[in-house]
């Protein structure tokens, strides 16, 4: 294993201490229990909006907390659900009086941490609502499976949701807005190699240098399909099809296409995939008028991609064009 | 003789030590199906309980169970922080002020603390999850208790019930956690999280033989 880090238990609490001293202006780092939340939390009358997951996926959630987006977000070690406790502790300090969402990703463990904390009470009458996000195609949706996976729109719903908590709309809304963009979204990824979890030390799954994992995680979990090494452009196809197939996405619909990076793949090959999403959006009918290019839900160093669309009316683009400041997404401010 | 307060410290410390030995082991049956944090993340909520060993020390077996609970639930994580830590909270109610446990006494603890899982987790038998451990386990020991069994036979019986379902778990696809993603592709693998189980329930029936 070759990575740039000390030893594999203080990775995440060294992170932290570097992303205080990077983004000291916007967010505060608390420690046991970890978390980080906006710099000027809580906001009084403004709904709190949280969310919380396995570090490793970065800058998902911590790098999105700031104004317009995240007012908390509760990092675990790598690739593992935080904890209850820092849940609590990180919904009482984001609490303006408004209430607090929680945005969860769709893992057994997210789920079950966030519910273990809604049942250990001491959130102390503060009204909570949290959103299951499960937007991930490639997974069978079943009543006798874990679901699908909450992966790419995740990030939409978190700056969404941040938007429409910015404009002082009451928890009801921003929880709606929330689950309208989680049931107007979905994805799918893939993978060129395995990522290297710190503590593990080598790949989660060999790949050969010739094949690739298709309907991949965010957690080096492998895919449902392995096969040969396609085109770029065949990639795209077998991500973007079924994608617009499940919503399904239709003639005349717009949409916010977002081509995300694993965490070790270029973005100029992140461009070269979106060249040809936009072609295939296109030749569906389906209006791209909204777009996102880059790494913003990792898993490692892992190579690959994912494709999300979202199906988006004239509220959600407003709010995805509202000002955002956060580390790792930030314009109009 | 019956299984006292003190025997139930050591069998925790026990856990601790296999549970560490067994790291890279519980890593590696995670990484083919899960993602390869099971190993890692018991070993850390383990090492948390041996923290607390100074304010649990001198408790009754309810306390010690519920702060082994409220340690596993804080520093645990994933799915495995919320299981055992419920586990372990199901099982502090039913030793509540208990300074000592008689094997059926045990029988109705284990009863319990799966019946928590069970709750928390939603798995069903042959879900590929630490149930199918658990659940015949639970079963062997009731049933040996009831034939009248010796303590330390009956621990066997029930260590060995709970190898053979993490064993059983091998073929099985998965439709409960991070492994059912992978569909059939999860066949052929033993689970991480009934391992952990049958490594808890062996380590009672080794701890516990001359209590």
């Amino acid at each position: 294993m070759k990575k740039l880090i000390n030893r594999p238990e203080d990775v995440v609490v060294e992170e932290l201490q570097g992303i205080a001293y990077a983004h000291g202006d916007l967010v505060k780092v608390h420690y046991n229990p970890n978390f980080i939340v906006r710099a000027d939390a809580p906001i009084k009358g403004k709904v709190g909006v949280i969310s919380g997951g396995g570090s490793g996926h970065e800058p998902m959630h911590g790098g999105f907390v700031g104004m317009g987006m995240l007012d908390a977000a509760c990092p675990g070690a790598v690739f593992t659900s935080p904890t209850p406790d820092q849940m609590l502790e990180a919904t009482k300090a984001v609490s303006g009086g408004a209430g607090v969402l929680h945005i969860v990703k769709n893992y057994t463990g997210d789920v079950m941490n966030f519910e273990m904390a809604a049942d250990l009470g001491g959130s102390e009458g503060i009204e909570v609502e949290a959103v299951v996000t499960n937007d991930d195609v490639a997974v069978q949706d079943s009543l006798y499976t874990a679901g699908r996976r909450g992966v790419g729109i995740t990030v939409l719903a978190e700056k969404i949701s941040g938007a429409a908590a910015e404009q002082m709309r009451s928890l009801k809304e921003v929880a709606d807005i929330c689950r309208k963009v989680n049931a107007q979204g979905r994805s799918m990824g893939m993978a060129l190699t395995s990522c290297i979890v710190p503590h593990a030390g080598k790949p989660t799954f060999d790949l050969p240098e010739d094949e690739m994992e298709i309907g991949i995680g965010i957690h080096g979990e492998p895919g449902r399909t392995r096969m040969k090494l396609k085109s770029a452009d065949e990639i795209t196809e077998m991500l973007m099809e079924p994608v617009i197939d499940d919503l399904p996405f239709k003639s005349g619909d717009n949409a916010l296409l977002f081509v995300n990076g694993m965490g070790g793949t270029p973005l100029i090959e992140l461009y070269v995939i979106y060249r040809k999403a936009y072609q295939i959006a296109e030749k569906h009918g389906l209006k791209v008028v909204r777009n996102l290019v880059g790494s913003y839900i990792t898993s490692l160093e892992m190579a690959g991609t994912s494709i999300t669309m979202l199906k988006v009316d004239d509220d959600l683009v407003k709010l995805w064009d509202a000002p955002v400041k956060t580390p790792g997404l930030r314009w109009g401010a | 003789m019956p299984i006292s307060r003190n025997d139930v410290l050591a069998w925790l410390k026990a856990v601790a030590q296999v549970l560490a030995e067994n790291r890279e082991y519980l890593v590696q049956l995670d990484s083919a199906i899960g993602d390869a944090d099971h190993g890692a993340n018991m070993d850390r909520g383990f090492q948390s309980i041996m923290g607390k060993m100074d304010e649990i020390n001198d408790k009754d077996i309810g306390t010690i169970f519920k702060t082994a609970a409220m340690t596993l639930i804080s520093t645990v994580g994933g799915a495995s922080g919320p299981l055992y830590g419920t586990f372990f909270l199901q099982a502090g109610t039913k030793t509540a002020g208990k300074m000592e446990l008689t094997i059926q006494e045990w029988a109705v603890v284990l009863e319990a603390a799966l019946a928590g899982i069970v709750m928390r987790g939603k798995a069903e038998l042959n879900d590929k999850t630490m149930v199918d451990a658990l659940t015949p386990a639970v079963e062997a020991l009731k049933k040996a208790v009831g034939d009248g069994k010796f303590q330390s036979e009956a621990l066997a019986i029930c260590a060995e019930a709970a190898r053979q379902g993490m064993e059983a778990t091998i073929p099985l696809v998965a439709r409960k956690g991070r492994a059912s993603y992978l569909g059939e592709r999860s066949a052929g693998h033993q689970d991480p999280g009934a391992t952990s189980s049958y490594l808890m329930l062996k380590t009672a029936a080794e701890i516990w033989k001359n209590a």
